[in-house]
């Protein structure tokens, strides 16, 4: 007889199964993996063989070339990996394919979110509340200080800063992948019609969106414009390592923005030389880590990367049972 | 409120001067009064409200947050006001809403004491959303710290109604927040305010730098250009205030001068503390060093006021017992500083000594042989100069010294703001601690001596910047680390002892000289070279 849930194993590199013999996310290549999503924290080339949604897997393919050993996954879908343990990816609405994934073995159920938000977002299929015995859980913006404003508000603030400097441009700093698209697919939503100009590092992503059915409007790249004056009063959207980069000396006048959830802070905006904060996150924020964990309602709350202590803090004030994964891995070898 | 407190945050984010006055100018613009009186103030740090602490906040949030999850939270913001603003539970729909006006907030707070803060400020905090109750804390316990000085305020002040910055620099120390004789004034074309009793501020006379030409000492007279703060003195209607360049009111940082006056007078001098470093043993002056114990605090100890205690060595007299000498050549108006010079104490006013010298090039040999090196050079005063204000062509120059000169190696370089943003603009350089030579670049280690952000070309900037990028080991927010490979000769006028920095030393108005391509980074500057140069 084995111990409850010992088949799921936290390890440093991913979260191992053993029955299937086969990781969820792992930092190195391994010959079977599960991925959550497309980000490189999450994604990495190189597996035998990679699960995860058709978008996903397209994403994959063009920053990794991950073609060999692509097995889809539909959201919904229930695979069987071997050894008793079957996996469905369910919707986390993250970025464009992004999953939780249910290992179901046992009898038990386990959930692993991957990053995952529950603010409505047009290109991510919305996070789906599934019941589970165990969640494990991401807690990056793990601390009550991080509430996500309505992305309204931080669009207004955006279209307002334009209108406000015609003669300048607006660099907005975010994500290739998701929130890139986000900010330009809610731009659009709001009105804003003109071209938006895009650093290359951009584009191969923005169309890969558009291939799945995200509008995404006007957009053109930089290094196509005329010339700066092209770009006096638009906005321009560029990947955050190109803020201070030589890059944005093309531009007229630049003001920075990011879109990002750790401007909440001021001390991170200033520290990044940001203008401009506009708080917008592809993760959950407190309110929503805290309102999964309540609705999914587990037995047990493991927690993966983030601000694990403010969480785990708030899982004991609830009563409810909850573990860092570092302290469990830490257990295990113990054990 | 909500007005006040998104010029805060848009202050808070902004980096250039230009944007900063053009924020400030519209809010002066749209604002209502009292409260664009009340924002102003607050800005420029005119106002205190001593019954709210910042363990007031605390105490308050602990009695609704989870004491773990504060500590945590506090400690990943960093700033308590901050924190608070973000963790205060979102009240109930039943609170009080509506605009919140600036001037409420100020009253409320100033009626408060130590006993019923923690009572009041909980009703204040639910009628304001994160942003608000942000700009209200900090507004209550002080500190805005967004990078305003009373001249970017008063600059954009002069922006917002189009009047000359010169008046209302003239008219703003002279009245009390929420000053509502200035936008009388400047916004509704009201009469200048009655300001013939009050301690105001006159701007300063200003000079340029003598760069290559000389002067005929028939037409200019010389004094030494003593190295401390530049100080305008005031005594009207039975108060003394002492201003500083930029018009900030620094009376509360120097007491013991406030009672030192004894007639009405405006008086132009440098404000030192007591030494031997500049002007010689007897009545003499420290090194700026010295000085610097004393700048920039709010409440002085009777310690700090006994070892190192004030006075101003004077100038100029700008005027003297109801009659204004501005107009009047420099000749009369120094007669009048040096006839007024018995009647001043002696304890806390000295004269600036005339430099007397046969002709322009003995001045130059006094000058170079000048012996006290904190002296920063010469003035160079028109004889027939009226007394005006800003920087006039001919009238006053300054002749500083040829600086001192050191190479050292780059080792962090940050980016700089606005339109340098996207530049490493700003270097902190170091000499080698130990002997370079002695086994290879091991046996030595590179300790900061200082920081600097000109003296170069925007081509050089370019260059620089690409050096930085290629050369860089390790990045730390804006800040990287680059290879010790590169050789800077930097000019600066002085150095001194230094607590604050690893090296002990610290320089003054250090700036890059030349980019020394050429130079192996083992050639640069030893510690011991630039502490030889220490004159305390």
């Amino acid at each position: 007889m084995t111990l409850p849930f010992s088949w799921i194993r936290p390890e440093p590199q991913g979260i191992y199964i053993a029955p299937a013999d086969i990781w969820v996310d792992p930092s190195r290549a391994v010959p079977r993996a599960l991925v959550t999503h497309g980000h490189a924290d999450h994604a990495r080339g190189g597996h035998g063989i990679t699960i995860a949604t058709p978008a996903t897997l397209a994403i994959m393919e063009l920053r990794y070339q991950t073609r060999a050993g692509a097995v889809t996954a539909a959201y919904g879908e229930t695979i069987s990996l071997g050894g008793g343990v079957t996996a469905t990816f369910l919707p986390a609405g993250h970025v464009l394919g992004s999953a939780q994934i249910l290992l179901e073995h046992a009898g038990e159920r386990v959930i692993i979110t991957g990053d995952y938000k529950r603010a409505p977002d047009p290109t991510a299929t919305p996070f789906a509340v599934t019941p589970c015995d165990i969640l494990i859980t991401e807690a990056t913006f793990g601390l009550p200080v991080f509430t996500h404003p309505p992305i309204a508000e931080e669009i207004g603030k955006l279209l307002a800063a334009r209108e406000a400097n015609p003669d300048s441009c607006i660099l907005v700093g975010a994500y290739a992948l998701g929130k890139a698209q986000r900010v330009i697919a809610e731009l659009r939503a709001a009105g804003h019609s003109d071209t938006i100009w895009l650093h290359g590092a951009m584009e191969a992503m923005c169309r890969l969106y558009e291939d799945h059915g995200v509008a995404l409007g006007d957009l053109r790249l930089v290094s196509d414009a005329p010339s700066k004056e092209a770009m006096r009063g638009a906005i321009v959207m560029a990947p955050p390592s190109a803020l201070g980069d030589s890059w944005s000396r093309r531009l007229p006048d630049p003001i920075t923005a990011m879109a990002s959830g750790w401007m909440r802070v001021r001390a991170r905006a200033r520290q990044r030389g940001v203008e401009l904060p506009l708080i917008i996150s592809d993760h959950a924020d407190w309110n929503e880590l805290t309102r999964t964990i309540t609705e999914v309602n587990p037995q047990e709350t493991w927690i993966t990367h983030g601000r694990e202590e403010a969480l785990l803090r708030w899982c004991e004030l609830n009563q409810r049972r909850a573990r860092a994964l570092a302290l469990v891995g830490y257990e295990d070898e113990d054990d | 409120m909500e007005e006040f407190a998104a010029l805060l945050d848009a202050l808070v984010y902004t980096t250039s001067r230009n944007r900063k006055l053009a924020l400030i100018a519209a809010y002066l613009r749209e604002a209502p009064d009292p409260d664009r009186g009340w924002a102003l103030a607050a800005l420029t740090d005119g106002l205190d409200f001593p019954a709210v602490k910042s363990s007031t906040i605390r105490s308050l949030m602990m009695e609704r947050v989870d004491p773990v999850l504060w500590a945590l939270s506090r400690d990943f913001v960093g700033d308590t006001a901050e924190t608070a603003s973000l963790l205060w539970p979102e009240p109930e729909a039943s609170a009080p809403q509506g605009n919140l006006p600036l001037a409420e907030v100020v009253e409320r707070l100033a009626a408060l004491t130590r006993a019923t803060a923690p009572k009041e400020m909980p009703g204040l905090l639910d009628r304001l959303d994160a942003r608000g109750r942000y700009a209200l804390i900090k507004l209550a316990t002080g500190g805005m710290r967004v990078g305003v000085s009373a001249r970017l305020a008063k600059t954009a002040f002069a922006m917002a109604f189009e009047v000359a910055v010169e008046e209302v620099e003239e008219y703003w120390h002279a009245l009390a927040p929420p000053y509502p004789q200035l936008f009388a004034w400047a916004a509704d074309g009201g009469p200048p305010p009655d300001l013939a009793h009050a301690p105001r501020f006159r701007p300063f006379m200003l000079a340029h730098p003598l760069e290559d030409g000389e002067v005929d000492l028939k037409d200019y007279a010389a004094e030494w250009k003593w190295d401390g703060i530049r100080v305008q003195l005031v005594r009207a209607g039975g108060e003394t205030r002492i201003y500083s360049r930029s018009g900030d009111d620094i009376s509360a940082t120097f007491p013991e001068l406030r009672g030192a006056l004894p007639i009405d007078a405006v008086l132009d001098g440098e404000l030192l503390v007591r030494g031997s470093a500049q002007g010689g043993e007897a009545g003499g002056a420290a090194s700026f060093n010295a000085l610097q114990q004393r700048l920039g605090r709010k409440t002085v100890s009777g310690t700090m006021l006994k070892e190192y205690p004030a006075f101003v060595r004077l100038y100029d007299v700008l005027l003297l017992a109801g009659e204004d000498w501005r107009d009047q050549p420099w000749k009369l108006r120094r007669a009048t500083l040096e006839g007024l010079m018995p009647q001043l104490p002696a304890s806390h006013f000295d004269l600036s000594q005339l430099v007397e010298a046969e002709d322009f090039a003995a001045l130059a040999r006094i000058r170079d042989g000048a012996r006290d090196d904190a002296i920063e050079g010469l003035m160079l005063k028109h004889r027939d100069s009226p007394y005006v204000a800003g920087r006039k062509v001919a009238l006053w120059y300054k002749w500083k010294r040829d600086p001192l000169l050191i190479d050292c190696v780059l080792m962090y370089a940050t980016r700089g703001s606005g339109k340098r943003s996207s530049f490493y603009s700003d270097y902190t350089f170091g000499c080698w601690n130990g002997d370079p030579d002695a086994n290879g670049l091991g046996g030595a280690e590179l300790l900061p001596v200082g920081k600097a952000y000109s003296g170069f070309t925007d081509e050089e900037l370019k260059a620089i910047d690409r050096f930085v990028r290629q050369n860089t080991v390790g990045k730390f927010g804006p800040v990287r680390e680059v290879a010790r490979a590169l050789v800077f000769e930097v000019a600066f006028d002085s150095v001194h002892t230094s607590k604050r920095h690893k090296s002990g030393l610290a320089m003054r108005f250090p700036r890059i000289h030349r980019i020394r391509w050429d130079k192996p980074a083992h050639e640069a500057d030893r510690i011991e070279g630039l502490r030889a140069l220490i004159k305390d």
